[in-house]
């Protein structure tokens, strides 16, 4: 947590692609384990997505407890709403579903849709905004760095664990690289102009791929010369404090009751 | 009398596609001592550098460390020899791997078995000889060139080093980051191996000089003696910077 309020004051060299969804915030949520929050937090997707569409109910009780927990973490109402639209590819293809799903059909303001497409797509559009609420909960409350140690901690296969903390580490360093490559092109008088000019493109992503390769290499012969043998350094497990145990476990809780009690109703 | 931090014998090393790169190297860096390793572009500097700690393996001759042979065969010994040789890269960004500056210092005593409070004085203690105490907790991208070398020097000088090796310390820096780096570098207790291309700063921390050419040690005299032999110079293609002359 401490490094990103860094990350704000610090000085950037191009920009911080790594840590810019983290917005640093004093919240319950924000101070919640990595490993804690993750693990929460997917349970409760679990089981929203468990939950029957016909269940009305229980969805509204999610988006009350997903619209909370924002709140409480105060993340700003408009980012939240940018970066939802993430999801609108997948509601183009959800709200399509009606006209052209097969199976029983029924007529609404004079056109005939399929009852089966309706409800499958009612079904992708609420539980994929549940699911982008969540996401953003989790990648706005959590820097890159703690995600990855929640990862860790959760006992995630360390190779991926570290293929991922590199990935973060070294994606500014190529995202730069990108950057003075793009320069030294325009630098020289490029401009593109249509499909004939992709071959420089294509040309400097080769490069770019050449480069980073030997840079791979490079990486693991420093990381060799300082004793590396398959694994990371461990992270302590952090302390984790009864009220914030708590917070973890009530939110898939408040879940499963939602799911049940709606269930019963239905 | 201690051993020789470094004892190289009749070195010699070929590339898998053929093109030798050394030619037998003999050289004895004795401990405490500071020693430039000189050379034009393509004269096995580098791959020296990785025979230091058994990244490359000896193919003829030997390298030994503090009195040990380096073998690469041996997986614990050389776990050991990579302690005891510090290398600095000279790209800060292949070295600087680790999310934070700390976990970063924290990676070589850590790999070494080191733990706990132990570890976080260790780290501590690396940061304030290169001067970033302050800078623990940034990610590496935000620190400047400068504070990166610096920062990468800490990381190796966590691993306490029988010897420390340095590719191109001074290479991309602005004067006073050079200077910087100077200072602290001759502030350290601590043999040290310099591969570099910037004779003023060889002549400014180390006393003695090797030129290596066509993978042999051709040259080893005090540097002053060195850079005052044009001669020498030329036949080696080193040259000082204009407007620089070296007296002996």
């Amino acid at each position: 947590m401490r490094e990103s309020g860094e990350a704000a004051q610090g000085h950037h060299h191009g920009h911080d692609v790594g840590e810019r969804l983290y917005i640093h915030r004093h919240s319950p949520i924000h101070d919640l384990p990595p490993h804690f929050k993750i693990l929460s937090l997917l349970t409760f997707l679990i089981v929203c997505v468990a939950t029957p569409i016909q269940n009305f109910w229980a969805f509204i009780g999610f988006f009350l407890t997903i619209s909370t927990l924002l709140t409480i973490a105060r993340l700003p109402v408009l980012t939240i709403a940018k970066r939802a639209t993430i999801e609108v590819p997948f509601l183009v293809f959800a709200f399509l579903m009606p006209f052209f799903s097969s199976g029983e059909r029924f007529e609404l303001l004079g056109f005939e849709f399929s009852r089966p497409g309706a409800i499958a797509a009612a079904s992708i559009i609420t539980k994929g905004t549940i699911g982008v609420l969540t996401a953003i909960l989790l990648s706005g409350s959590t820097p890159a760095r703690e995600i990855l140690r929640g990862f860790e901690l959760l006992k995630l296969p360390s190779l991926l664990v570290q293929i991922m903390t590199f990935m973060l580490r070294y994606m500014n360093v190529i995202t730069d690289e990108m950057e003075r490559m793009k320069v030294a092109r325009l630098s020289r008088g490029f401009e593109e102009r249509g499909i004939r000019d992709w071959k420089f493109i294509a040309g400097t992503a080769g490069a770019l791929f050449v480069r980073s390769y030997e840079r791979g290499e490079r990486v693991h012969t420093s990381m060799i010369a300082r004793g590396y043998d398959g694994e990371l350094p461990k992270t302590d497990q952090p302390i984790v404090s009864r009220s914030m145990k708590t917070l973890a476990f009530l939110i898939p809780t408040l879940a499963i009751a939602i799911s049940t009690i709606s269930g019963a109703l239905t | 009398m201690s051993k020789p931090s470094l004892e190289i014998t009749g070195l010699a090393f070929a590339y898998p596609d053929g093109n030798q790169a050394l030619f037998g190297v003999d050289l004895s860096v004795e401990k405490g001592e500071r020693v430039a390793i000189l050379g034009p572009n393509g004269a096995g500097k580098t791959t020296l550098v990785m025979h230091l700690n058994g990244i490359h393996g000896a193919q003829k001759g030997q390298v030994k460390i503090a009195g040990t042979v380096i073998d690469t065969n041996d997986k614990l010994s050389l776990k050991k020899i990579r302690s005891q040789v510090g290398i600095v890269f000279q790209d800060p960004d292949d070295q600087l791997f680790m999310p934070t500056v700390r976990e970063d210092i924290a990676f070589g005593p850590y790999n070494m078995g080191v733990r706990g409070t132990e570890l976080d004085q260790i780290v501590n203690e690396a940061l304030a000889q290169v001067g970033m105490s302050d800078f623990a907790d940034r990610a590496p991208h935000h620190l400047s060139f400068g504070q990166r070398r610096r920062v990468a020097v800490a990381g190796v000088l966590a691993m306490k080093p029988e010897i420390l090796v340095l590719d191109e310390p001074s290479s991309n820096l602005d004067p006073a980051s050079r200077r910087e780096l100077a200072t602290i570098l001759s502030s350290l207790n601590v043999t040290i191996l310099m591969v570099t291309h910037d004779l003023p700063y060889a002549l400014e921390l180390c006393t003695r000089a090797v030129v290596l050419s066509d993978g042999v040690i051709a040259e080893d005299s005090p540097t002053r003696a060195l850079l005052a032999d044009g001669e020498k110079l030329a036949k080696y293609r080193l040259e000082l910077p204009a407007g620089f002359t070296v007296t002996a």
